[in-house]
């Protein structure tokens, strides 16, 4: 695998994730269409998924928070990684920045100067090794708006899944139409802070179709999305009947004094996009239908 | 519910007889204006300096657009509005001040921005959160930037829109708000949600009803 060849297949990737949202999330959001009854909400899907198809038709971000990015590796154990792999991260944000462009969103925490999208932690990089031969690279742009919703708490043990619901449905009707729902909704349960926190953050690249593998997990989300759509906040907080297009959770084990859980919602304009580089270095895009 | 087509300058008779549901659009002047430039907005009114777009009846639009140059011209290619709640710190005395008369944003906004909307005959409205292209494709022509100092997306936009919509008024001179309204109801509706607990809840919840679950209530959020 050539350095040129990984950053343009990078690139190709990160802009089809901006221009083009996954197919699961515009059939959720038809669903949507059709269930709302209320001229205000159905006003707002329409506009999605209008805005969307020209997007994706006109190669152009479909919002303009084109977020911060953040990159999954998940490498396979006969795979001998290539050391200059996050600089290529690195250049097939900063050259589609230009190109597209992407909005410049990264600024320094606290001067606030503005830094374009590559600094310090930004592209995110998370490398993991995962038994195979491939490497599976995902990227998750994320806007700030319903970033900016996400919470962590450390319950207590015996709270459980009861705890759990409870913290994500009040802090669901506490963000309103903040986050631009209908949205996904991502749950990190365990590990410790650090890691529910990225677990919450990492759920919302599964797609709307695959449920936790765990039964009672599964089961959880199930309702959870049932529940939250009970609240009745609808399409951009104007009223309605669907808050959120799911609900996604991961869990990892714990500290046993610990119940960590971490928030983390992903807007209506659920951008992703996944591809496999397979050992004789072939790419292949998994997310997107690709000609 | 009325369909209402508004050109600006936007008079306070306009402002002041919009109602919550309204459905809305714009043509005229257009500014965008977030964060950072709701704050020097308001240390030049402190200041009394003079501003370098005139803004008394120009709506305030809550975005921070992506721009491409082309032919040495500026091109707003996505510009969907950002959450306004984050402009609360500011809004009502912008709102007193230079006398946009119409905020546009996403999400809404708190009650100083109400009082303010009431004293001065305004209103709020949303335009459909992340649909950026659809704003864009409103956005005829970017007449002048300002304080590009403050990065791209916190910079003053001074643009020209054709039929910018659809907006919905969702915050009215007469102290109407639908935010208000939807956060009272989905907060009764947690209510109910949350006096039921699930089957599965540890340690015999149901049978130890008086024991620590008790303890667990909205506030710790």
């Amino acid at each position: 695998m050539q350095e040129e060849v990984l950053v343009a297949q990078v690139k190709k990737l990160l802009r089809m994730a901006e221009t083009c949202l996954p197919a699961d999330v515009l059939e959720a959001l038809r669903e949507a269409y059709e269930l709302e009854s209320s001229s205000l909400s159905r006003m707002q899907l329409q506009a999605f998924i209008e805005n969307s198809r020209i997007a994706c038709e006109g190669s152009l971000p479909i919002c303009q928070d084109t977020g911060m990015i953040s990159f999954y590796v998940s490498v396979g154990d006969g795979v001998q990684l290539p050391g200059w792999l996050s600089s290529c991260l690195r250049r097939a944000v900063s050259e589609l920045s230009e190109e597209m462009p992407l909005r410049p969103n990264l600024v320094s925490a606290l001067g606030r100067q503005n830094l374009g999208n590559v600094g310090a932690c930004a592209p995110q990089v998370w490398i993991e090794q995962v038994p195979g031969d491939n490497i599976e690279l995902a990227v998750l742009p994320k806007g700030g708006g319903s970033e900016n919703m996400s919470s962590l708490a450390m319950l207590k043990p015996w709270e459980g899944l009861e705890g759990i619901r409870r913290l994500a449905l009040s802090q669901i009707q506490n963000s309103g139409g903040q986050p631009c729902p209908p949205t996904i909704v991502g749950i990190g349960i365990g590990g410790g802070a650090d890691v529910a926190a990225r677990l919450a953050k990492k759920a919302l690249l599964r797609s709307l179709k695959e449920r936790n593998g765990d039964p009672e997990v599964a089961g959880f989300e199930r309702e959870l999305k049932e529940e939250a759509n009970a609240l009745g906040i609808g399409p951009m907080g104007v009223g309605g009947r669907t808050t959120v297009l799911g609900v996604n959770v991961e869990v990892c084990d714990c500290h046993v004094a610990s119940l960590p859980v971490a928030i983390n919602m992903h807007c209506w304009a659920a951008r992703r996009a996944k591809m496999i580089i397979s050992s004789q270095g072939e790419f292949k895009f998994l997310s997107h239908e690709v000609e | 519910m009325a369909e209402v087509k508004l050109r600006t300058p936007i008079s306070h008779e306009e402002s002041k007889a919009l109602r919550v549901g309204d459905v809305v659009s714009f043509s005229g002047e257009f500014l965008l204006c977030r964060d950072k430039a709701h704050a020097r907005l308001l240390e030049f009114a402190c200041q009394q300096r003079p501003i370098p777009v005139r803004m008394e009846g120009i709506p305030i639009y809550h975005a921070g657009p992506v721009v491409r140059e082309l032919d040495r011209s500026l091109r707003i290619i996505a510009a969907g509005p950002t959450t306004s709640l984050r402009m609360e710190e500011y809004e009502a005395h912008i709102l007193r001040h230079y006398k946009p008369r119409i905020v546009v944003g996403k999400g809404g906004m708190g009650k100083r921005t109400l009082e303010a909307l009431v004293d001065t005959g305004g209103a709020y409205a949303v335009f459909p959160g992340g649909a950026a292209i659809l704003a864009a494709r409103s956005i005829k022509e970017v007449m002048g930037v300002y304080w590009m100092d403050l990065g791209v997306p916190d910079a003053l936009w001074h643009t020209r829109v054709e039929e910018f919509g659809p907006c919905v008024v969702t915050m009215d001179s007469t102290g109407g708000s639908l935010h208000e309204r939807i956060n009272s109801e989905s907060l009764g509706r947690l209510r109910d949600l949350l006096s039921r607990q699930l089957p599965s809840s540890g340690v015999g919840a149901s049978a130890c009803q008086n024991l620590p679950l008790k303890g667990f209530d909205l506030g710790r959020n």
